[in-house]
């Protein structure tokens, strides 16, 4: 078992310090009064540095990441992260600029965010792109709220409801509630896509628009889109597009030529940057012109040569979040697509679609897969046949293929599928990885069926076996005391 | 360059295999009228020393705080990075993993969660903490959501001291209709406790103050606490966590929820971001909290293990009940914090607050020595305002002078001063500002 | 699945036990099953006046959360306190176990209330 890093604690081991001081060293107590200030210190580790880095080597140890291995995550676009990108980002002509520069002194970084609005807007099919939100859920909350925006300057009041999927994924909703909407669900067909009359019979003044992912949490391609588009519209609403899935079309079909109002993108899965153990991403979003008025402030303009900020915005939803976005993130992003360049990026949407389709028609032999047919960049497979034989569940195959040396794909997700497993190849992968991986997942099915106990009490070589999840949640123990 | 690593005879091969002629067979389901009929305009790809070249060129075009002493505060601090940080920062089964769903094999990272949970707690003295948000703005709109969720009022009332992006962003995720934002005027450079204490009534879900305020002084607290306690309504706090080192906690001024822009610790300037926004409450809201949290718990065999624990609260369980949408967080960020606080402990903490605070002390005399004056008169901890007539033109001067100056602010440029500053620095800065006189 | 005789049921699992003014309400076996193991449970506060349908309680399990609905009009008399640091009661005993006890304004709501009958013929349904 690895020790906290407040378990390593030797008194006295810390070695930081200062440069001497150059200016007289007044007592705080003289400038600040008493009333303020804190009788302990905090309790921090106190730790040399060679065991700190120790400690954070040995975590990096016990965690998996695309440079580990296959990431197959549905959803989550696990792709190779290239490693320039994170050269880029390192100078210190980005790293080390403040926000409140002046921007004469920023216009490298001006024209950085200048160029990937624009390219954003032409990948996406859009007229206008903020950089400034933090995520896809913040992105979404940004679209949502200039959905709103725009329906309130119309005067168009009654709109207090926006329709979601039932195969949607949770920040959709999410985000409907948070930004002041009642969610309206709108079913899926047994073709697994939005089923048009549902949307139609719900369609009504009271809905403000309907968020929709195309390809769908089932990598399928909504082949309707444009009825569906013409429903929304026709019935006074605006349609949002999540683009959690765009890696599947990028190059090939976009957004705004579906019929798309608004569009968030997630730089973090679509275009490389790396999702370091859970953020940071970067949520753009993009809108038709007649929206472009409600984007957040400021928008990057260009103008006799010069980059600025534009603040003057009356019609603009605000700020959503502080400065102008994770930067550091977008440089990540716009050296990926200047890599790819136009022909790059469709080979990837491409590449992408392939090695999905590849995987679908190898695993079939050994796993129920629900909707089969062409799919796009991920495909929703199930347990159910082990589950009917053997009694073997989803989780027990995610947790066994840990064992052969691969990240899970996304369980239970979407919720309309029962026991699903959600696979997400993406590009960067070769064939004999996707051999490998269809290998291990017939090597599991043949375990479910002659020795389920293997499969049910995986994993087997991980540093520890499966985790109480109940107890962590019922007596839930979310930091460290100190019991000495 | 590509990152596709098949080749134009394995992609045939595959494309057979998995039933299809032609990679444009692949697209047979986009109808015809939505498909891009021609290139996207982005140009060829790109070779790596294309690349290179590319990136530097725009990077060079940036006046650099590496190069150029930096005066800027006001939310982002020039604060020095141990150089252990990026080194392991750089290890690649933390920054190319995902969201640690799948605890056996991702221990490493929920337990650097759980650390980073630990010493957030330990900084503002609070209960528990998540495991980060986008960044302090928003940190803060979603304390103020969670007050309202957990309150029968939607009062939101905060002093115009509050950083004016977060007013903003406040503002902003107000149109929800499920807050109304009140802003109260201040008098010289802090909270009206006065008025402000008027205001707070039935309907009042929070008061928020930020610690120290936008213009580096120190608020007193503990009355609107009390106050606001009075009317079941809560404290929310958002501070500066090197501030900390030396401040009182917040939960012992009476602080219900605790936010803060993270920044400070370890993660460098990067012209806005990704930073991180830290959360912190009490033990009554750990079952409504925002976002990711790590909590501890068992493996079969017993051995202590770390996982997401208390989903429920989440979008991804509770869809459209639930009170924030966030999903991805800053995890990278919030591990540089605690790679940070590990690496500097809590003497340097307290030292590297202290001389913040030395440094602009010293800074403020020297400029009162020089003719000038301070705008506000308050007690403040490493940042401050002096007057001047023309701050732009002043800036302008100090940027001819090889220097980054401050903060604009109407009548005034606000200065902030980190451990990276020194006296000779200052002396600098106060000679070409002392011109301003 | 149990389905005691001697209570009534709604459409959203919950089982209802008349006892004169007042009647105690909580969660059938079929719900928890649904839920699996039950991790915390936010009652209703003491006084609260409830409507039908009004969402007065929460359950919460690892991977599933659902509200519990008021079947009557009331007020809330009394919130099971036991389950806030045993709510895998709700999954030992859930007929045992209730979640609060509310007292009724209008006696005939209880007439739109499922019998045991048609509550098991409504939850074969389901599957
Ligand atoms: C379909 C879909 N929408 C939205 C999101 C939310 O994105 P983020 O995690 O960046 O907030 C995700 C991420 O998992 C997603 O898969």
């Amino acid at each position: 078992m690895s020790k906290l890093i407040f378990e390593k604690n030797l008194k006295g081991s810390n070695s930081f310090t200062l440069p001497p001081a150059d200016i007289p060293e007044v007592d705080i107590t003289s400038s600040i009064p008493a009333s303020f200030l804190r009788e302990t210190a905090p309790a921090l580790p106190d730790i040399s540095e060679v065991e700190a880095v120790r400690h954070f080597v040995d975590l990096s140890h016990r965690a998996y990441g695309v440079d580990n291995g296959f990431y197959p995550l549905g959803s989550c676009t696990m792709k190779y992260s290239p490693k320039i990108n994170e050269w880029a980002a390192r100078l210190p002509g980005f790293t080390s600029i403040h926000p409140y520069q002046s921007v004469e002194t920023v216009q490298g970084a001006m024209e950085l965010l200048y160029n990937m609005q624009n390219m954003l807007a032409e990948i996406t099919g859009m007229d206008a792109v903020t950089l400034q939100p933090a995520a896809g859920a913040h992105g979404e909350m940004t679209g949502v709220m200039i959905i709103k925006a725009y329906h309130q300057g119309r005067n168009d009041q009654g709109r207090t409801k926006m329709m979601v999927p039932d195969s949607a994924h949770g920040t959709n909703p999410a985000t409907a509630n948070v930004v002041g909407y009642d969610v309206v669900e709108v079913k899926s067909n047994r073709r697994g896509l939005v089923d048009l009359e549902d949307l139609k019979s719900k369609m009504s003044p009271e809905i403000a628009g309907l968020m929709l992912t195309n390809p769908n949490t089932l990598g399928l391609f909504e082949e309707e889109i444009q009825d569906i588009a013409a429903v929304v519209h026709d019935g006074g609403g605006l349609l949002y597009y999540d683009g959690a899935n765009l890696n599947a079309v990028m190059g090939i079909s976009r957004p705004g030529d579906m019929g798309f109002d608004v569009v968030h993108l997630n730089l973090h899965k679509t275009f490389s940057t790396p999702h370091g153990g859970g953020g940071p991403g970067s949520g753009p979003v993009g809108v038709k012109s007649y929206l472009a008025d409600y984007l957040p402030v400021p928008m990057v303009d260009k103008k006799d040569d010069k980059y600025i900020f534009v603040y003057d915005r009356p019609l603009s939803i605000g700020k959503v979040k502080n400065f102008y976005g994770n930067f550091g993130v977008i440089v990540k992003a716009y050296a990926y697509i200047l890599a790819l360049g136009a022909e790059g990026i469709k080979d990837a949407a491409q590449q992408a679609v392939l090695n999905a389709n590849y995987l679908r028609q190898h695993l079939k032999k050994d796993y129920h897969i629900p909707f089969d047919r062409l799919c796009k960049h991920e495909f929703v497979a199930t347990a159910k046949r082990q589950v009917d034989e053997n009694g073997v569940i989803t989780l027990d195959i995610a947790k066994r293929l840990t064992d052969y040396g691969f990240h899970p794909p996304t369980v239970y997700f979407p919720l309309i599928v029962k026991e699903a497993l959600m696979i997400e190849p993406t590009e960067t992968e070769t064939r004999e990885r996707l051999d490998d991986f269809l290998q291990a997942m017939a090597s599991i099915a043949e375990e479910a069926r002659n020795h389920p106990e293997i499969v049910t009490n995986a994993p087997h070589n991980a540093v520890i076996t499966r985790v109480d999840e109940v107890t962590a949640a019922r007596k839930p123990v979310v930091k460290w005391e100190d019991d000495s | 360059m590509k990152y596709t690593p098949n080749s134009p005879a394995i992609v045939e091969d595959m494309l057979r295999s998995a039933g299809f002629n032609s990679l444009d067979e692949l697209f047979s389901d986009v109808p015809e009228a939505i498909r891009l009929d021609r290139k996207l305009k982005l140009g060829p790809g790109r070779s790596e020393i294309e690349l290179t070249r590319e990136l530097k060129g725009l990077a060079a075009k940036n006046l650099n705080t590496e190069d150029y002493p930096c005066f800027l505060g006001a939310g982002a601090y020039d604060h020095y990075i141990p150089a252990a940080i990026d080194q392991l920062l750089l290890r690649s089964e933390f920054y190319t993993a995902y969201t640690p769903y799948q605890a056996e094999i991702n221990q490493g990272i929920l337990q650097s969660i759980f650390e980073y949970q630990s010493m957030i707690c330990m900084l503002t003295g609070m209960d528990v903490a998540n495991a980060s948000m986008y960044d302090g703005g928003s940190a803060l709109a979603e304390a103020c959501v969670l007050a309202c969720a957990n309150s029968k009022g939607k009062k939101v009332l905060l002093p115009d001291t509050v950083h004016p992006e977060y007013q903003q962003i406040l503002q902003t995720y107000a149109i929800s209709g499920k807050m109304e934002i009140v802003i109260v005027p201040s008098t010289a450079g802090v909270c009206d406790l006065e008025k402000m204490i008027s205001l707070i009534d039935e309907d009042t879900a929070c008061v928020v103050i930020q610690q120290p305020n936008f213009f580096g002084h120190l608020e007193e607290v503990e009355k609107l606490a009390d106050a606001v306690h009075r009317n079941k309504g809560f404290l929310v706090m958002a501070v500066d966590p090197i501030s900390l080192a030396i401040l009182k906690p917040p939960a012992d001024v009476g602080a219900d929820i605790v936010v803060g822009e993270g920044q400070a610790l370890g993660n460098s300037l990067s012209f806005g971001g990704p930073y991180l926004g830290f959360f912190a409450a009490t033990k009554k809201f750990l079952r409504r909290l925002p976002g990711r949290i790590v909590g501890q718990t068992t493996d079969t065999e017993g051995r202590r293990a770390f996982v997401l624990t208390l989903q429920a609260r989440e979008q991804h369980i509770r869809r459209e009940k639930a009170n924030s949408n966030i999903c991805s967080n800053q995890a990278l960020n919030a591990l540089a914090a605690t790679m940070y606080l590990t690496l500097i402990g809590s003497t340097g903490l307290q030292a590297i607050a202290v001389r913040c605070h030395q440094l602009a002390v010293y800074a403020a005399r020297e400029l009162e020595k020089a003719g000038l004056k301070l705008k506000y008169k308050a007690p403040f901890f490493r940042e401050f305002a002096v007057l001047l007539d023309d701050p732009a033109r002043a800036n302008r001067r100090l940027l001819e002078n090889g220097i980054i100056g401050g903060y604009e602010l109407e009548d005034a440029m606000l200065l902030a001063f980190t451990e990276k500053r020194t006296g000779a620095e200052i002396d600098q800065l106060v000679a070409v500002l002392g011109g301003e006189a | 699945m149990e389905v005691p005789k001697d209570l009534l049921y709604t459409t959203e699992h919950e089982w209802i036990r008349v006892e004169g003014e007042q009647v105690y309400l909580g969660i059938t076996d079929y719900a928890q099953d649904q839920l699996g193991d039950i991790v915390f449970v936010e009652l209703p506060e003491l006084e609260t006046e409830v409507i039908t349908g009004d969402a007065i309680a929460v359950v919460e399990s690892v991977k599933a959360v659902s509200s519990v609905y008021s079947p009557v009009s009331g007020t809330v008399v009394e919130s099971n306190i036991e389950l806030e640091d045993l709510p895998e009661l709700l999954n030992e005993e859930p007929y045992s176990n209730h979640i609060a006890v509310i007292n009724i304004s209008d006696p005939d709501e209880l007439e739109d209330l499922m019998s045991p009958a048609d509550y098991e013929a409504f939850c074969a349904e389901q599957e």
